[in-house]
């Protein structure tokens, strides 16, 4: 049973972290253009550098 | 999507997902009046682009801006088309940013910045807090759960131990994702009403304090995991219902935008300010040049030109103005430099007019009551009066049975609360809130990707219950351009466009169009009002009116669109124009009478051009000459009869028709108030995609009413269950994500379901 004294928290503390991340990327804007986001990745921004 | 990444060699959208917009019509705006400075000490422009649709879209006008001197930051959002500039002052002027998106193929309007800043969906960001909220306590608790539902040999401490750390989370997990529920039900409370988000807030409330009060007792009841996971399904169905009124709300403030317009004010020395078209105070003299629209009504004091009135009145012939001619807001001053004084007020003037009788539609179309609103108008007292019977069948149902004869023992009072609030618990309309909204937002997705943009949720159950269908002809049936019809020898239409390359004219254009590529008259020159006149190998040339361009010329009679032109001494040449029908015009006329619906034509434009319409596209019934305010009657009259009218309409004229119409759609190139008026808009130049969308929302009306068939049956089973007092948690939880699964996977269904043609 002491075993659920550790793992509960542990759990616990994992799930919240999660929450934190998800206000997090709400607060910094990254569901404002979710379109946008899916084609960004397409874009060669690199392509200069390559030569 | 293949072939994302073209070199941007071409204008418009490299993929070619969206016609590229002609440059020679962007309306000319002045930007200063837009330009607002950020904390970093740059000037910030906020703009709305039209016709971005993909990563190479992205890629060329960001790519196009930071190339520019002095632009620090480029940024387009896809998704709302806004995009921001931001660039070092004095570097740049504002309208070389317009232009740039100009010469790319995109159309850029300016946002007023207050409006901006309001644009932020506030509300939609508190409801996905809520739902991470929701989920996060969810399945966090499902944790502690299980163990409990499958631990047969658990003890009486183990249990409540855990039961006592779901509480910790539970409680203030559930008080605070709930907050959409209990306001909303607050607020019907408070004006004697009840909707679906009462009995959501007095499950959350009993839920709770029967948990709490089990607990305690080291019982085994405690449904902290049924409680989080319905709110969980519930906020997701609250945010997709939210998603899609808050495109609604967008398209609506972008007819604010169009009246955030600047205005050049000539001072007392002569002197032009930009200023915004809200200062305009009567009496203000003000300039408008070529391509402009006229931001308040006024009276002409200097200059010669025609206007474009087609978006006031639907009239396609453009109006020879003369000094002391009145103008109106919302006309465009097509080939000269204008000055004109201002008679009325922005507020006063015919766009705001318009805005108000489209407010005025829009009030009569909010009585529509939706579909799910009236589900749970029967549903709520249904559901209360169940858990109050439950109550009273526990608590004095046995002393009743005894004085028949029966032996009963007392259930108590603790057992008929468990039993009344179980009801509560297992017909929450868990199901009821996901029924309508995933249906709505599964098949606006489909249109959507058709090019039908469809802007509120309800717009689409009232497009299901359509009988007639209203359009308007000029730019609505009709392409809304003039095309040559006249058979003209190849070198008289050479010499005549070279005239015509001159003008900004729309026969003008047209002819040039007619013609091709070739060179322009060198020493060609406008007349205002009577055409151009220049010389052709030496020879005298005029191409316009037929006063100017051919005295002595006969009228056809027709009453035809007409440009002439004479070369020397030759006999004039008559070019005749119509405007042309969109080429699906017919097919899709055809196919709504196939469906049993009544066609209507009904047009600002002449009689003759009218009645040649509505033959080509096979429509019996067609009215002329109707004033704006007439078409709202027409309107109101086929509703007084009891029909549901679909408006189709592109012009200022018709935005209050639109809004008076039981549903209304307009074409992508309709005016913006006339688009914000409208509940769907045509993306586009095809009218067909508009039977597609009739269909579709007859499809989706009949998924919703299945699915809310669904749930009613759902809590028939159910709720004799929980009123017997067989419910445990884990039955609530599975019968609650099971009901939620199932009707979200029939919204699904529409996804695939294949268009009936």
């Amino acid at each position: 049973m002491t075993i659920m004294a550790m793992l509960v928290p542990g759990a616990l503390l994992l799930g919240a972290l999660g929450l934190i991340a998800f206000f997090w990327s709400l607060r910094s804007g990254q569901y404002e253009d979710l379109e946008g986001a899916a084609h960004r990745v397409l874009i060669d921004d690199d392509e200069d550098k390559i030569e | 999507m293949a072939g994302l990444i073209l070199e941007p060699a071409a204008a418009g959208c490299p993929s070619g997902l969206a016609q590229p917009l002609p440059a020679d019509d962007a309306p000319a705006r002045d930007l200063r009046a837009f330009v607002r400075g950020d904390a970093k000490g740059h000037d910030t422009l906020e703009l709305m682009v039209t016709g971005a649709k993909c990563a190479g879209c992205i890629r060329k006008i960001e790519g196009g801006l930071l190339a520019l001197p002095g632009v620090a930051e480029a940024r387009l959002n896809l998704s709302t088309g806004r995009l921001r500039v931001a660039w070092t002052p004095d570097l740049i002027a504002p309208q070389r940013i317009a232009d740039t998106l100009t010469a790319l193929g995109y159309r850029a309007q300016p946002f007023d910045p207050e409006m901006a800043q309001r644009n932020v969906d506030a509300e939609g960001r508190f409801l996905l807090r809520c739902l991470a909220v929701a989920g996060f306590a969810a399945m966090n608790i499902m944790m502690f759960s299980a163990p409990i539902w499958f631990g047969e040999d658990m003890g009486d401490g183990t249990r409540t131990l855990l039961h006592w750390i779901s509480a910790l989370i539970a409680i203030p997990a559930a008080l605070y994702a709930a907050q959409p529920f209990f306001r909303s039900a607050w607020t019907a409370l408070k004006a004697r009403r009840a909707n679906m988000d009462v009995p959501i807030s007095l499950a959350v409330f009993l839920t709770l304090g029967m948990s709490i009060a089990e607990t305690l007792q080291q019982g085994k009841h405690a449904y902290f995991d049924g409680i989080t996971m319905l709110l969980f399904f519930l906020l997701i169905g609250r945010y997709l219902d939210h998603k899609l009124r808050e495109k609604a709300r967008t398209a609506a403030r972008e007819l604010l935008a169009l009246q955030a317009v600047a205005a050049s004010r000539i001072d007392a020395e002569g002197r032009i300010e930009i200023i915004s078209a809200r200062d305009i105070a009567v009496g203000d003299r003000l300039m408008l040049a070529a391509g402009d629209r006229a931001p308040c009504d006024g009276v002409i004091e200097g200059g010669l030109s025609e206007l474009d009135c087609s978006m006031l009145t639907g009239e396609t012939t453009p109006v020879p103005t003369r000094i002391g001619d009145k103008i109106l807001a919302g006309s465009i001053n097509l080939t000269q430099k204008l000055t004109m004084r201002a008679t009325a007020v922005s507020e006063n003037s015919a766009v705001a007019e318009l805005a108000r009788l489209i407010e005025v539609g829009e009030q009569g179309r909010g009585r529509y009551v939706r579909l799910a609103d009236r589900a749970a108008a029967l549903y709520v007292p249904v559901v209360h009066s169940l858990a109050a019977l439950t109550f009273l069948g526990w608590f004095i149902g046995p002393a009743l049975l005894r004085a028949v004869g029966f032996e009963v023992a007392d259930a108590g009072l603790r057992v008929a609360l468990l039993n009344a609030i179980a009801v509560l618990i297992i017909t929450c309309p868990c199901a009821l809130g996901l029924a309508v909204p995933a249906v709505q937002v599964v098949s606006t997705g489909r249109l959507f990707k058709r090019g039908v943009l469809v802007k509120s949720g309800d717009a689409l159950e009232r497009l299901a219950q359509v009988d007639t269908v209203v359009f308007d002809k000029t730019g609505t049936l009709t392409l809304g351009r003039p095309r040559l019809i006249s058979e003209i020898a190849p070198d008289v239409l050479a010499a005549a466009a070279s005239l015509a390359r001159v003008s900004r004219h729309p026969l003008s254009r047209a002819l040039v169009e007619a013609a091709g590529p070739g060179v322009a008259c060198a020493d060609a020159v406008e007349v205002p009002g009577s055409g151009v006149e220049g010389a052709i190998g030496g020879a005298r040339a005029r191409l316009g009116r037929r006063g100017f361009a051919a005295e002595g010329a006969s009228d056809s009679g027709d009453g035809a669109a007409e440009l002439w032109f004479t070369l020397g001494e030759a006999p004039p040449t008559r070019f005749a124009f119509e405007d042309a029908l969109r080429p699906d015009a017919a097919t899709t006329v055809a196919a709504l009478k196939a469906r049993g619906m009544e066609v209507e034509l009904i047009s600002g434009d002449r009689p003759a051009a009218v009645e040649a319409a509505a033959r080509a596209a096979g429509i019996e019934h067609w009215r002329a000459h109707v004033a704006p305010a007439d078409k709202t009657v027409r309107l109101q009259e086929l509703r007084a009869a009891g029909r549901r009218p679909l408006m189709v309409g592109d012009g200022l004229n018709d935005a209050a028709a639109l809004a008076a119409a039981h549903v209304s759609a307009s074409p992508g190139t309709a005016v913006e108030a006339s688009q914000a008026a409208s509940d769907l808009v045509l993306q586009g130049a095809e009218l067909a995609p508009l039977v597609e969308a009739i269909d579709i929302a007859k499809a989706a009306k009949a998924r919703a009413v299945e699915n809310l068939r669904f749930s009613a049956l759902y809590n028939i089973v159910a709720a004799p269950l929980a009123a017997a007092g067989f419910l445990t948690p884990l039955i609530a939880a599975a019968a609650m994500s099971g009901s939620s699964l199932i009707v979200t996977l029939n919204a699904l269904r529409m996804q695939f379901a294949r268009a009936s043609s």
